[in-house]
């Protein structure tokens, strides 16, 4: 009764508009999740190093004098250097993808290093225009807030419908015949290495600008900062699935909905995140929370078929 | 055209998997075969026989040990496997191959359409070419033309064999390979699929390989019919001969040349 009257629903509704923004803006991380986990069927790890390359190279070139919108599209190619050495590592020198991956972040390791010069460089609001702050959501007028949270989901609906038409291309088709059945793809000519290869950049470019926007979003970059990062763009990708994906299947821009079911699945899991902390869950847990939360949205289909079959409901 | 003039010549084309192993099999022992253009050569023999695996080398799978593979008149002997698909069509065993099951029937006919050619950032498909589509589709007479939106998993195996064959055609190849195409299907659905491949054959005037564990199938269709046995060509009759061959015949065949082991397959094989 005391844990119940020591908690205060009013900390908890101050806490989620930062959550949501912070949803948000790593639902771009998700979508480059999406692209390869789900269209090319590829469970890319590099995005737990690409994600901090994109920040390392958007504070350091921010505290350098450049703009900060401008060190998006320079995070984004970056990210998509880290994705290009996956793609060669898996497709040129013949290592298992997740093992490229793997190779990749680790290096990456270094790489962020070497970026930043130390393990943890700032980048205060106060010094910088930056294109997102927690700031923005915390302080200021209601007004600006409303403003801010606008530009961020006009931000998100202009980049899924870039995606959106890009998958809808004769290129973004052949990513989408690889993901799907390679021996086809190949059959009808096309490059599956190749296309593989621009599937991880693509994706890591868009890991990588997230990681831009995060590292100014909380001001800092840490050379630790995308540990388990694909857990929670898995999480993201998972619980937009579970919850939305029967109702975007279903829509006439069915990709573009299910893109934006993958961003609300990055809010929610952020909103529920701050939940638990809210609860007093200690932060040292969290980690193991999401891989919780993970295993338990990709292991409730599963289980659901098994359970189906069982009864004789499914063909086998 | 070639200077030889044939469609495609195979010469002493040799294949050894899991060379220095226990597993060693050497599947293609000098395939030697000329196809002319517009032959519809239906190819039998027991299993292990070569059938498949000498589709599989003309269509680059995986690299060849030994000899040549021309298809009218270019070398493709060491073109990678996509670098070949302008050339051929392919239908496989197992209806999952050939369609991607999550895209929509249009996608994938869309995409078979721009075999050969580079993938830019142009829309995926065309108003006009949705109208050919549907031309085409509605010929197959499987209704399929009005669910081109439909993903390609929802269908049937004898429709997805069906759109497979659609795919193989639509952007004219110089050689269609049809690999034991029907074994999946139930019989009535196969002989649908076949008659679709007959029409597509003749209409298009492709020349064409087809294996077949199915005899009878293997004396009804094309021009010309071969049988393998330890990865070689070791029979090959066409025109009239063919038409008059029965399963009788080839078995007998079978039998000579085997000794006494195809016995053992004759169950397999009438």
């Amino acid at each position: 009764m005391e844990y119940f009257l020591s908690l205060n629903p009013m900390a908890l509704l101050r806490a989620w508009p930062g959550s949501i923004a912070q949803g948000m803006i790593w639902g771009i991380m998700a979508l480059g999740v999406y692209i390869t986990f789900r269209l090319l069927d590829f469970a890319d790890l590099t995005v737990d190093g690409s994600i901090t390359t994109g920040a390392a190279v958007s504070v350091m070139l921010i505290r350098g004098g450049v703009s900060p919108i401008l060190t998006l599209p320079i995070a984004f190619a970056a990210g998509m250097l880290a994705g290009l050495v996956t793609g060669l590592l898996n497709t040129s020198l013949g290592i298992p993808g997740i093992l490229a991956s793997i190779l990749t972040q680790l290096s990456l390791y270094s790489v962020n290093l070497v970026i930043m010069g130390k393990a943890n460089q700032p980048v205060s609001v106060d010094k910088y225009p930056l294109v997102v702050s927690l700031r923005y959501v915390t302080g200021g007028s209601t007004g600006s807030r409303i403003l801010f949270f606008a530009g961020l989901a006009l931000f998100l609906v202009v980049l899924v419908g870039i995606l959106y038409w890009y998958f809808g291309t004769e290129s973004g088709q052949a990513i989408r015949a690889t993901g799907c059945n390679s021996s086809m793809a190949r059959a009808q000519g096309i490059n599956t290495d190749l296309v593989k290869v621009l599937a991880l950049m693509i994706s890591n470019g868009m890991v990588g600008m997230c990681g831009a926007l995060y590292v100014q979003f909380q001001g800092s970059a840490d050379v630790n900062m995308g540990r388990g990062a694909i857990v929670i763009g898995l999480a993201a990708v998972i619980i937009g699935e579970v919850l939305f994906g029967k109702f975007a299947a279903k829509q006439k821009l069915a990709f573009a909905f299910t893109q934006m079911a993958v961003i609300i699945g990055a809010v929610i899991y952020y909103m529920v995140y701050q939940f638990v902390l809210w609860l007093k869950m200690p932060s040292d847990y969290m980690k193991l929370f999401s891989a919780v939360v993970v295993a338990l949205f990709l292991a409730v289909p599963y289980l659901k078929e098994k359970h189906l079959r069982k009864k004789g409901v499914v063909k086998a | 055209m070639s200077k030889t003039g044939y469609a495609l010549e195979i010469s002493n084309v040799h294949k050894v998997f899991n060379r220095g192993t226990i597993n060693e099999k050497a599947a293609l022992n000098g395939v030697d075969l000329n196809l002319n253009p517009g032959d519809f050569v239906t190819i039998i023999g027991g299993n292990g026989a070569g059938k498949s695996t000498t589709l599989n080398a003309i269509a680059g799978v995986w690299p060849t040990d030994e000899g040549r593979i021309i298809i009218d008149g270019t070398d493709i002997t060491r073109l990678a496997e996509h670098k070949r698909a302008p050339y051929l069509g392919r239908v496989f065993q197992d209806p999952m191959t050939g369609t991607a099951a999550t895209m929509d029937i249009e996608e994938n006919l869309a995409i078979a359409y721009r075999r050969g050619q580079r993938r830019t950032l142009k829309w995926g498909i065309s108003k006009p070419e949705r109208e050919l589509f549907r031309e085409k589709l509605c010929v197959l007479g499987l209704g399929l033309e009005d669910r081109m939106t439909s993903k390609v998993g929802l269908l049937s195996g004898g429709q997805r064999q069906a759109i497979t064959l659609l795919m193989a055609s639509l952007k004219q190849p110089k050689l269609l390979l049809l690999d034991e195409h029907t074994a999946a299907l139930d019989p009535k659905t196969a002989a649908k699929v076949l008659e679709i491949s007959d029409q597509i054959i003749s209409e298009n005037h492709l020349t064409a390989m087809m294996v077949t564990h199915n005899m009878k199938d293997a004396i009804a269709h094309g021009n010309r019919l071969i049988m393998m046995h330890e990865g070689r060509v070791i029979y090959d009759v066409s025109g009239e001969e063919k038409k008059n061959l029965h399963v009788k015949d080839l078995l007998a065949r079978f039998e000579e040349v085997s000794g006494g082991e195809f016995a053992n397959d004759r169950m397999i094989l009438a």
